[in-house]
């Protein structure tokens, strides 16, 4: 089916960003105040705060989507799941952000190299996002129909009363239904599901071809949760949107997915259709991410733990950035960085051992 | 068979504030709630938001005493403690939260904070050191680190240190009110094996609250599904994941994708085993939406508004836990009707 849309919806090819250090915080911490340090609208590597060129945030991340495709991305904190999806929608801070390199092409467009207008009108219209808290994307002061509405009548030039009847039927689509008063609530009269449920009909409202669905049910109940993921999958199924859905959560994604992508230290390190990914994983991080999650069948026997931690973005270790924590690693993953390469069709890994057996 | 701990009609109400205040107003936030935990191993309370599980945690700590019903601790009833007593019988007994960031004093060096009860406990100062560099020994972390303030260390470093200041008043019974649920996954196992390996050092007993059904059914010895302040359903491990009961506990077990395939994991179709969400049919197929729930129900079964296998019955008479044999209890009026075999089919 996802041949049929007609091939490749979004391609990321070689994004890096580093973050400049204005402060002690991270990356995404503090954006510098009128009063901050200031850098021209190029971005001078060599600011006023002296030589050093940023932490680097991605270091080259490739993802690809076809249309109607779910494409997981799962990494721990801090691994750039978010930073992706920011760049992707250009909402990159920039400062202290800053892209290094790299191409994000929608549509056979880069969007990296589109004018601040034209992002401007594709945002919303052509590519939007859920995000983990609703409550804090929804504007707490105006009713969820005037957010809908404002949407509808921005991009796709509606009239009030038009738009009304599409934010009804919106409303409607994502499981609110027979609840028009819904449209003349504010955010805080609703409970979570429904505020997610808000956001998301807020986010297809324009029939965007790509949806960034950034952990959409971290911060809600399991049986909420499978309800929304039950509604992402109609996103697909009825509007054939490809969607890249983020998550820390091996499950949720094992459960929506079509491909998965795993991303470490900036770095997506295996890619491959799930079966392939959860059945047959090549690095050996995705490896013993799946070997450290507990369950049922896991009872009475120990967790495989990975040792150590996420290395943070200042300290990347030189070479492939999971030698510290693998056990596997030889000398030639302390030097040297590994390159991405397709082992086994559809299915890539960047690992100098993948090919090698793993002990037990 | 004699429990560590045991609770026996628990219920807990929190009071409406002001002139209002009067017996029988307010939230009912534990009803009712009976069980028993054997000494040395681990009982998994599991139940969404909202539920009462740490309510219920606090309650059985005498922290937050309950309303009625009482606690039975080694065979002492914790009611019957005058405060002083009660903070003796306390080092028995103790708590880990979920969010080490709020547990942790920062202003506190790491050292400090641990030597806290120990003061308490009046340990002499050349002892209590040797103490903290065992107990930071005994979960990991270098010893030299111990005059280091919480904030120099990660998320699951300070996760370990709560542990190990629960751990320094030596108490037989922990409860563990989500204690993985902030970290990353690579970061949730060490802390979890570090937990199973106290375990068995120490001969602790635990009390493990998630919202995380994987992860108590991997852990525990017996599961507790709780919901809307009552327990629902109530049985060992094994059984409970092969044959849960209860259709709220069907409807938990079906809506936590695993990652792990497992022919015999939490008695999910084969479709879900695959990794996908079941298309149609399994017991949350017609389920009526669920967005709120109710805190509190005048009479009735308290999951009746979103059961699909209720009939008016369960609107009219409130169901008592009952042994439906081997020691699984469930708690609802069409126990006896929804068969096993009905339900491994899907």
């Amino acid at each position: 089916m996802a041949e049929a849309e007609g091939g490749r919806l979004l391609e990321v090819r070689d994004l890096e960003v580093s973050f400049a250090q204005t402060t002690r915080s991270g990356p995404l911490g503090p954006r510098s105040g009128p009063l901050g340090p200031r850098r021209g609208p190029l971005g001078p590597r060599r600011g006023p705060l002296g030589p050093r060129r940023g932490t680097p945030a991605l270091r080259g991340v490739d993802l690809e989507l076809a249309g109607a495709e779910i494409r997981g991305l799962v990494g721990e904190s801090g691994s750039g799941k978010t930073v992706t999806s920011t760049c992707i929608m250009g909402l990159l801070a920039s400062p202290p952000g800053r892209i290094e390199r790299g191409r994000i092409i929608f549509k056979g467009r880069d969007l990296l190299c589109l004018p601040a207008q034209e992002m401007r009108m594709l945002r919303g219209r052509e590519i939007a996002m859920i995000f983990q808290e609703p409550s804090r994307y929804l504007n707490p002061s105006f009713k969820i129909g005037e957010q809908i509405t404002e949407m509808l009548r921005l991009h796709l030039g509606m009239r009030r009363a038009e738009a009304l009847h599409r934010a009804e039927e919106l409303v409607e689509w994502v499981g609110l239904g027979g609840r028009r008063r819904v449209l003349h609530s504010y955010p805080h009269q609703l409970s979570g599901g429904m505020k997610q449920r808000a956001m998301i009909a807020m986010a297809i409202s324009c029939n965007p071809s790509l949806l960034i669905a950034d952990e959409p049910t971290t911060a809600l109940d399991v049986t909420l949760q499978l309800q929304i993921l039950k509604l992402i999958l109609r996103l697909r199924e009825a509007l054939r949107m490809g969607i890249l859905f983020i998550s820390h959560d091996l499950g949720l994604v094992r459960a929506v997915a079509d491909q998965v992508s795993v991303i470490y230290a900036g770095r997506i390190v295996e890619s491959a259709p799930k079966q392939l990914l959860f059945n047959h994983p090549l690095h050996p991080y995705t490896r013993l991410l799946l070997l450290s999650i507990p369950a049922a069948a896991r009872r009475g026997t120990r967790l495989r733990a990975i040792p150590g931690r996420v290395p943070d973005a200042e300290h990347i270790p030189p070479g492939c950035a999971f030698h510290p924590r693998c056990p596997l690693a030889e000398e030639v993953c302390r030097t040297q960085a590994p390159e991405t390469l397709e082992r086994e069709p559809a299915h890539s890994a960047a690992c100098h051992l993948a090919d090698k057996r793993w002990p037990d | 068979m004699a429990g560590l701990i045991e609770a026996r009609s628990l219920s807990k109400r929190h009071l409406g504030g002001g002139l209002l205040k009067k017996a029988g107003t307010g939230v009912l936030a534990v009803d009712r709630v009976s069980f028993s935990i054997g000494r040395g191993s681990v009982f998994g309370l599991v139940g969404e938001s909202g539920c009462g599980k740490s309510t219920l945690a606090r309650a059985l700590l005498y922290l937050d005493p309950p309303t009625a019903g009482e606690v039975l601790f080694d065979g002492t009833r914790l009611g019957g403690l005058s405060p002083r007593q009660l903070r003796v019988c306390r080092r028995r007994m103790q708590i880990v939260f979920q969010d080490p960031n709020s547990a942790l004093d920062p202003k506190m060096r790491v050292r400090d904070s641990l030597q806290e009860g120990l003061v308490n406990l009046g340990m002499a100062p050349r002892q209590r050191e040797r103490r903290v560099s065992e107990l930071l020994e005994l979960v990991e972390i270098p010893p030299a680190q111990g005059g280091r303030y919480p904030h120099e260390f990660s998320g699951g470093q300070k996760q370990r240190i709560v542990i190990a200041r629960a751990l320094s008043v030596s108490p037989e019974f922990l409860a563990l009110d989500e204690p993985v649920s902030n970290l990353d996954v690579s970061i949730q196992a060490q802390i979890i094996n570090l937990l199973l390996d106290l375990k068995e050092r120490l001969a602790l007993t635990y009390l493990f609250i998630s919202h995380d059904l994987n992860l108590v059914a991997y852990l525990s010895d017996r599961v507790a599904v709780m919901y809307g302040g009552r327990l629902v359903e109530l049985a060992d491990t094994p059984e409970i994941t092969a044959h849960p009961l209860h259709p709220y506990t069907l409807r938990l077990f079906y809506s936590a994708p695993s990652a792990v395939a497992d022919p015999q994991a939490l008695g999910a179709p084969a479709a879900q085993q695959n990794g996908e969400l079941f298309p149609s049919g399994g017991p949350e197929a017609g389920c009526k939406a669920q967005e709120s729930r109710p805190t509190s129900t005048p009479r009735g079964c308290p999951y009746n508004g979103l059961c699909n296998a209720g009939d008016p019955a369960c609107a009219q008479l409130e169901p008592e836990l009952v042994d439906v044999g081997g020691g699984h209890l469930v708690a609802c009026l069409k126990a006896s009707t929804l068969r096993r075999s009905d339900l491994s089919g899907g």
